[in-house]
């Protein structure tokens, strides 16, 4: 089942909690607003736990494991019993999906009074879906309603595509948008040079990085660069920023809400 | 043989000498970033592999099946490296060949030593073999007085440059063939007058001068890509047939051989060889495969020696994490789709080993001590391109954040982590933290951007703004907007009644 639809009628009362992540929470509000709108949109009801803080991909990245580990606790807290937990960053769901299990069996070991908790994360960690591949696979929903008269091309990033796996999903929901110019970007699938903390140690292997992905984007001549994940755009539009060119960054979730209903 | 007088001492005892004491790796990346030759000679070559290894291996349907066969066929090996490798001695020794087993570099470099000695050899031609590279045996011979060559093209390149290979599989990659031939004219004595950049007449130029070498050579010196156990055979796949000629023409044969090449059958080269070629060098089927047990009377070398070295590849099968790095079989696929290795090129890793292998290879085989092996686990984006191309599967970005984890860190940069993970554990104080950025955003940002960062961060603002902090965070909007729904910081805690199971969607 494909096409425009609201998919309350097939799964009712399914519970969703949004994982907005600490970046997005932080720096990028209106991308949690606009994950509500288009959910909601759809006639689902979502939550925001509030107990939930940041997943600890930083430091895991950056060397600090057991720092990473502190953050399992208060997540897999704030998260119980939804049946969905959904996120608009691939790359944080990732680090649930791919590291929490192992974080939570060496925090436990470490800590007897948390037992259980490896068996609640390993539980939950299948139930972390990213935006796309959520109203795509889970919901079968492409079509969401929303009208975006704009020239756009979209960075898949590198968890998305190699951790998460979204595949051509955010695509299939872009395609959707009414009124979009959606154009391919050159070289889409070369990292934009962010890497957390990659950015700090090695500037200019990731300035240099990021210097071609702002031309390859500059090449479309779009006037809005997509991605589903804040950390790369924040990194992408920091360049496309400085060096003045007028695009502007947006995540996908932004974009699914403008429009009707936004 | 003639008996020789006493062998030169030997170099101070190091694990992998040729390269340390090189800087780390972003300070070795910014002077590659900013050499403009060497970055238009790098993304031509990768970028041309690059396409072509996609598409040969696409041509297989079982591509998947095959990665996770050589996976678990090396897992295999090593989880039994033991009785393959003494399987492996039994096999050479009772087919004439000598098994010598070498803890480190110097150890296995003493033993070659001794052997071209014995040999009274004053020159040695090369097989291209990564394992050399490793333990600086070209310097070792050196300084006895041994003249020693080497024969693959692009290793021969890098000889005559005095220069660092900067790739596994086409050590001179960052050469492009206006420098080669410049390089040629300058350091090849026998190269033909006049000869001109064409990659024809290089490859010519270069055939006549080590025609010369592979007569004149004693001893040949070669790596393996694989040691066969229960034949005791070892096996090198080539492009030129420089080390065919090497592998047969001299009396003496020395090969250097790290002990994970171990494979526990001849049947399992079945799978290897159809994943090596077309990984490395883009091809179905490489020009040349020899594969030689022991001697073979009156053919072929009957001087047959293998040096089984270690030089920290225990230690790194002691590395639950880490031990997946001795699959590798040295196809450099992950240099060729490495983002990174494209820009910063090869020499930055300072090690035989560059790119996302040689970025976990190098610190686990020698350690996390030298400022470029501390740097080196860092020195990737985690895009995990790598990871996809692998084919005998090794996650390196696991690898990198493990290897991460146990990096020496500043006390400084350790404090600041211990702060951020304490506020952004915690959704107080998360809260609190945001409250206070809204409210300093007047000050630190203008037109909603911040242009300039005091360092560290600075490294960020120096090429890139950085987002201002929003008047509210998602938190507070939610908080003000919404504040009754699923506002408990304990979280729901319910589960769910009635309705369908919603796992595997309607999609």
């Amino acid at each position: 089942m494909r096409g425009r639809a609201t998919s309350c009628d097939t799964v009712p009362d399914m519970r969703i909690g949004l994982f907005v992540t600490c970046l997005t929470d932080t720096l990028f509000p209106d991308t949690g607003k606009a994950v509500v709108t288009v959910l909601e949109r759809l006639g689902h009801q979502v939550e925001f736990p509030a107990g939930q803080a940041c997943c600890g991909q930083m430091h895991l990245n950056s060397g600090y494991r057991r720092e990473a580990a502190t953050m399992v606790p208060g997540f897999a807290r704030a998260f119980d019993g939804y049946d969905a937990i959904v996120t608009p960053s691939a790359s944080c769901g990732a680090m649930i999906h791919d590291y929490y299990p192992a974080l939570a069996r060496e925090r436990e070991q470490e800590r007897p009074a948390e037992r259980g908790l490896a068996d609640a994360v390993g539980e939950m960690a299948p139930r972390v879906h990213d935006l796309a591949t959520f109203l795509v696979r889970e919901l079968g929903v492409t079509d969401v309603g929303a009208y975006f008269p704009h020239r756009v091309t979209y960075h898949p990033t590198c968890h998305s595509l190699r951790m998460m796996h979204v595949g051509d999903a955010p695509c299939e929901l872009l395609r959707a948008v009414r009124g979009i110019d959606l154009v391919d970007l050159p070289d889409a699938d070369t990292c934009c040079g962010f890497g957390g903390t990659f950015a700090i140690k090695n500037p200019d292997v990731s300035a240099a990085m990021c210097a071609d992905k702002v031309a390859a984007v500059r090449e479309t001549r779009a006037e809005v660069l997509c991605a589903g994940d804040n950390s790369c755009l924040m990194h992408i539009g920091g360049a496309l920023s400085r060096t003045r060119t007028g695009v502007r960054p947006m995540h996908l979730a932004e974009i699914l809400a403008a429009g009707s209903g936004s | 043989m003639t008996a020789r007088p006493a062998l030169p001492p030997a170099a101070p005892p190091g694990q992998m000498p040729t390269y340390l004491g090189m800087p780390a790796f972003p300070a070795a990346a910014r002077a590659a970033v900013a050499d403009s030759q060497l970055r238009r000679n790098l993304t031509h070559a990768t970028s041309a592999i690059r396409v072509k290894r996609a598409r040969v291996v696409g041509e297989l349907d079982d591509f998947a099946e095959l990665r996770a066969t050589a996976a678990a066929i090396k897992d295999h090996a090593l989880a039994n490296l033991g009785t393959y490798l003494q399987r492996f001695e039994e096999n050479v020794t009772a087919r004439g060949g000598h098994v010598h087993w070498a803890r480190d570099a110097a150890e296995a470099n003493a033993i070659v030593r001794n052997l071209v000695w014995q040999a009274g050899a004053t020159r040695a031609v090369k097989v291209k073999s990564m394992a050399t590279q490793e333990t600086g045996l070209n310097e070792a011979l050196a300084e006895m007085g041994i003249t020693v060559t080497e024969t693959d093209l692009a290793e021969l390149i890098v000889q005559l440059g005095h220069d660092r290979p900067s790739h596994i599989l086409v050590p001179a990659i960052h050469k492009n063939r206006a420098e080669i031939g410049e390089l040629f004219r300058r350091e090849m004595p026998d190269a033909p007058p006049g000869l001109r950049d064409e990659p024809a007449d290089l490859a010519a130029a270069a055939r006549a001068h080590l025609r010369q070498e592979f007569l004149a050579a004693q001893v040949a010196i070669s790596g393996a890509n694989f040691a066969i156990a229960d034949t005791g055979t070892l096996v090198v796949v080539e492009s030129e047939g420089n080390g065919r000629m090497c592998l047969t023409l001299p009396d003496t044969l020395i090969s250097v051989v790290g002990i994970e090449k171990v494979l526990p059958s001849w049947r399992d080269l079945e799978v290897f060889l159809a994943l090596l070629p077309r990984s490395s060098t883009a091809e179905r089927m490489n020009p040349y495969t020899s594969t030689w047990t022991g001697v073979m009377p009156g053919d072929g070398p009957q001087d047959v020696h293998v040096v089984l070295v270690d030089n920290g590849r225990t230690a790194t099968l002691a590395d639950d994490t880490g031990r997946q790095a001795l699959r590798c079989i040295r196809c450099s696929a992950c240099l060729n789709v490495c983002p990174v290795y494209e820009r910063a090129g090869g020499h930055a890793y300072g090690s035989p080993y560059p790119g996302p292998i040689g970025a976990i290879l190098s610190p686990l085989l020698r350690g996390e001590t030298s400022p470029v092996d501390a740097s080196l686990p860092f020195a990737s984006s985690l895009c995990g391109a790598c990871y996809e191309v692998c084919p005998v599967a090794i996650n390196i970005p696991e690898v990198l954040v493990h290897l991460r984890d146990k990096a020496p860190k500043h006390r400084s940069e350790r404090a600041v982590f211990a702060l951020s993970a304490a506020v952004l554990a915690s959704p107080r104080r998360l809260a609190a933290a945001q409250r206070a950025a809204s409210a300093g955003r007047k000050v630190v940002a203008r037109k909603g951007r911040i242009r300039r960062l005091p360092p560290p961060l600075s490294a960020w603002t120096d090429t890139r703004d950085a987002p201002a902090p929003p008047p509210e965070s998602f938190r507070a909007w939610w908080s003000r907007t919404r504040g009754g729904q699923g506002g408990s910081a304990a979280g729901r805690g319910t589960a769910v009644e009635g309705g369908p199971a919603v796992e595997g969607g309607t999609a």
